[in-house]
């Protein structure tokens, strides 16, 4: 479930909207500078992925069920703000079409989850992949982790837009300390999938992985190799 | 074929691999998406604790035919749940693919394809 409208007042749901709008916008400018005509496809079906995974509720603890948020999937496969972009067409397309999150909340989705959940998220894997020693493991591993932190990341975020703008009537230290405890565990799912995929493309085709971009090529100059002719 | 690919192996590879990865998305969202846990999901779980869960207000396009992941008319709750699954991924392929053909790079024409 994604936030559905009535949680979180009118006022604070349209100033968190704007900063979405904003976010968008931003994102919508950078991927022009990135994002190759041949690259389309990859990053409309990471959105499609996104979309699927997030169908597959997994058990945590009694009683509760977590899906995958996707936003550092998507910002290591296609780069932090096409990935921005994966999640916020896959809110769209919920909102709009399955009715999953509200309509006035979809502001504060895409802030959570494309604006925390992949770019925030995508910041903590630039930072883990400058501290882990580079190698073929330190894509999917660094992945993982950021993957893990971004979900309570995300849901630390709506426990301050709950606090600032909540419509109900609770006590936020205890919203804070139960959000927290639940998603730090659907963090380990979100982490194992993401790990797994990102190492799944990563295996197949390197060069499609955003976040293993960084990694030193060295090119060597090489006498031509000599071919016998008939 | 050569040792070292030509550019259209590659490009042929790179197709492959996406039919791969649309037949794992569509694979999860059609078939796995009925084995999912029914169980609320955090937020949901949270606010039912905390008491604020019915603070939900019913969703505007609560009409829509996908509405809840269930294809409005089919009668059957395993195939309208991967009906909607199926027609998720299409839909998201499609909203994906037009947003980021319009944020795609323009370039001069390409020198060589």
């Amino acid at each position: 479930m994604h936030i559905p409208d009535g949680f979180v007042n009118a006022g604070t749901s349209l100033a968190v909207g704007g900063v979405a709008l904003g976010t968008v916008g931003v994102a919508l400018r950078r991927t022009r500078e990135v994002l190759g005509e041949r690259q389309v496809p990859l990053a409309a079906l990471t959105a499609a992925f996104v979309f699927a995974v997030q169908m597959l509720n997994f058990p945590v603890a009694a009683g509760t069920s977590g899906h995958l948020m996707g936003g550092v999937l998507a910002a290591v496969l296609v780069g932090p703000w096409a990935g921005a972009l994966c999640i916020t067409v896959v809110l769209a397309v919920q909102a709009l079409l399955f009715a999953d999150g509200g309509l006035t909340a979809l502001g504060l989705n895409v802030v959570n989850l494309g604006l925390v959940g992949a770019l925030g998220g995508y910041v903590v894997f630039a930072g883990l992949r400058t501290l882990l020693p580079s190698g073929r493991v330190s894509v999917p591993a660094a992945a993982g982790l950021a993957a893990f932190a971004s979900v309570p990341m995300a849901a630390a975020a709506f426990t301050i837009e709950l606090a600032i703008g909540g419509n109900v009537d609770v006590a936020i230290g205890d919203v804070a300390l139960a959000m927290l405890g639940t998603h730090v565990l659907i963090g380990i799912g979100e982490a194992l999938i993401t790990t797994t995929a990102v190492g799944a493309v990563l295996a197949a085709r390197p060069d499609l992985v955003h976040g293993a971009a960084a990694d030193d090529v060295r090119l060597e100059l090489r006498p031509a190799v000599s071919t016998s002719v008939g | 074929m050569s040792a070292i690919p030509t550019p259209t192996e590659r490009r042929g590879a790179g197709s492959r691999l996406w039919f791969l990865g649309l037949a794992v998305t569509l694979l999860l969202a059609v078939v796995a998406s009925s084995y999912a846990s029914d169980d609320p999901d955090g937020l949901e779980k949270v606010a039912a604790d905390e008491g604020f869960r019915a603070s939900a207000e019913d969703h505007d396009l609560a009409a829509s035919p996908l509405s809840d992941y269930a294809v409005e008319g089919v009668a059957d709750d395993g195939v309208s749940l991967a009906l909607a699954g199926g027609l998720g991924v299409a839909l998201t392929l499609l909203a994906g693919g037009v947003v980021f053909w319009t944020a795609r790079r323009r370039s001069a024409p390409d020198r060589l394809p």
